[in-house]
């Protein structure tokens, strides 16, 4: 798409013009006029036309709900997801906490240590899904593409502030072995084709 | 009386009471389906098989609901008045012959109620009965939405009533009766007796007030949802809302059996086929009503006040007198 229709703001040299209202009748008889200027212009034969031409065509629109779903984008930001890495199947995250310190409602709520190989490991994670505004921060804030959001927006709990755990997020181990853990499209993720803009460090100055 | 004619009329009152109830109902049903399909979308569809079902999922709703009667209304004029629409709806039935006369059994039937010799004007009078429906539940339901759409419903039944008595007027002067099997019976020579090519003013005419009369869409502000929520019908609930459903939609019924009747040759000689011709045209008057109810927007009250006043009245009142000057002549 050129953007220069849109970057020209002298409206004037693209085709709009002013629309040519008469007048409405103040005297009586031009009163008259239009009364039966419009009785007989058959309008309101236009409007049935419409809705019967409708009807004949059957054009439906209705997506039958619970049956038939509308396919939803991929950047799409539904309840979060947890991702496991290609290679090992490894939980993605690394406990860095960037996600809890720029949530801005304050809903996402973590604990690490230390595990027995000396690494951090993450000890709870939960978000408060009745806080939750999913604005996808920190999906875009984390480093390691590990809270992403998800395609899931049929929630139904029985209270308001329903919490997802970290074990509810993460992507199952037999789906992961499958390959059908889907990579999230929205907000911190590679961009497409990003392999063949990446360049080489120039080191040799 | 005769035990035989007592016993007659009171299966027919019942059948048509029946049938008309149920009627309502599944009118319910083609007028959900068919806005639905001109607007692109497929109305009801869960309960039962392509939703048929629904008008009974909505009738046991209806029967089942708390009867509430809020504290501020005159509690016995706010339960008759539904009972009112209903009646007088169901009332104005007896002067209609739905079927020509047949024979059953070796026994003759005429399938009316009573066949009064001032029919058409009974069948006016109790619809015009009807008013009183929405008057008195509106005004006793202690709500201001209700009490506007009283206001409402006694000026547009009052002017529509002129409408449509003075338009029938240049039909009864030819036909010389008020009594519709005397009307069918003058139109039973074929189409080109039909009232409605001598009489194509007072047919629109009556048309038109036949859609103020029964409140429906173009005309539909007595309970117009955008402006004053249900209208009389605010705070009603239950079964007491139903009734004044049913009568909403047993009107459409009869009036729309009424048009083709006056107008439109009726069920003409006699025969099955002009039987099935009268039921044909009455679907096509109430297929007509839910047409405009998707097609058309509502008319303010004053635009209605000054259409019936203004215009549509001295056109009746010409009919009637360029009619008479044709007759006399």
């Amino acid at each position: 798409m050129k953007m220069e229709a849109f970057n020209n703001r002298n409206v004037a040299d693209n085709g709009y013009y002013m629309v040519d209202i008469e007048d409405y009748p103040t005297d009586g008889w031009g009163k008259f006029k239009r009364v039966v200027n419009r009785t007989f212009k058959g309008e309101l034969f236009v409007g049935l036309w419409v809705v019967m031409r409708e009807m004949i065509k059957f054009d439906i629109h209705t997506i039958q709900y619970p049956q038939e779903k509308m396919p939803i984008g991929p950047r799409y930001r539904a309840v979060h997801e947890m991702k496991r890495l290609w290679e090992s199947d490894a939980e993605r995250c690394i406990g860095c906490g960037l996600c809890e310190k720029i949530c801005i409602s304050d809903c996402i709520r973590m604990d690490t240590k230390i595990d027995e190989n000396s690494r951090k490991e993450v000890s709870s994670y939960t978000i408060n899904l009745g806080r939750c505004i999913f604005c996808g921060y920190c999906a875009e804030v984390c480093p390691e593409l590990a809270i992403t959001h998800g395609g899931e927006y049929e929630n139904g709990s029985e209270q308001r502030e329903h919490f997802i755990m970290y074990e509810d997020m993460l992507t199952p181990i037999d789906k992961m072995k499958a390959g059908t853990q889907l990579e999230f499209e929205g907000f911190g993720s590679i961009t497409p084709h990003e392999d063949e803009r990446v360049k080489k460090t120039p080191l040799a100055y | 009386m005769d035990t035989a004619y007592l016993i007659e009329t009171i299966i027919k009152v019942v059948v048509i009471l029946l049938i008309f109830s149920a009627l309502a109902g599944i009118g319910t049903y083609f007028e959900r389906k068919i806005l639905a399909f001109m607007q692109r979308r497929l109305g009801p569809m869960n309960v039962g098989p392509y939703g048929l079902l629904q008008v009974g999922a909505d009738g046991i709703k209806l029967f089942t609901k708390e009867d509430i009667i809020p504290t501020n209304v005159v509690a016995k004029i706010f339960k008759i008045a539904p009972v009112i629409t209903a009646a007088t709806a169901f009332m104005a039935s007896a002067a209609i012959p739905f079927f020509p006369q047949f024979t059953l059994f070796g026994y003759t039937v005429h399938p009316i109620v009573a066949d009064i010799n001032i029919g058409i004007l009974y069948v006016l009078g109790m619809m015009a009965v009807g008013l009183y429906g929405p008057l008195l539940g509106g005004m006793a339901s202690a709500n201001k939405f209700a009490l506007l759409s009283a206001a409402r419903a006694t000026a547009v039944f009052i002017s529509y009533e002129v409408v449509s008595g003075l338009s029938l007027l240049a039909p009864i002067m030819m036909v010389g009766s008020l009594s519709l099997i005397d009307f069918n019976d003058y139109q039973a020579g074929g189409v080109g007796n039909w009232i409605v090519w001598s009489q194509p003013l007072a047919f629109i005419l009556f048309w038109i007030a036949a859609f103020a009369e029964t409140g429906r869409t173009p005309f539909h502000l007595i309970a117009n949802d955008h402006e004053i929520i249900d209208g009389f019908g605010t705070e009603y609930s239950g079964m007491r809302w139903g009734l004044f459903f049913i009568g909403e939609y047993a009107n459409m019924f009869f009036i729309s059996f009424v048009i083709p009747l006056i107008f439109l040759g009726g069920y003409g000689d006699g025969s099955l086929l002009g039987a099935i011709g009268l039921i044909g045209k009455m679907a096509f008057f109430f297929f007509f009503f839910l047409w405009t109810r998707a097609a058309w927007p509502d008319v303010r009250p004053d635009q209605l006040m000054w259409l019936c006043w203004k215009v549509l009245m001295p056109l009746a009142v010409i009919n009637v007198v360029i009619t008479g000057l044709v007759m006399m002549f």
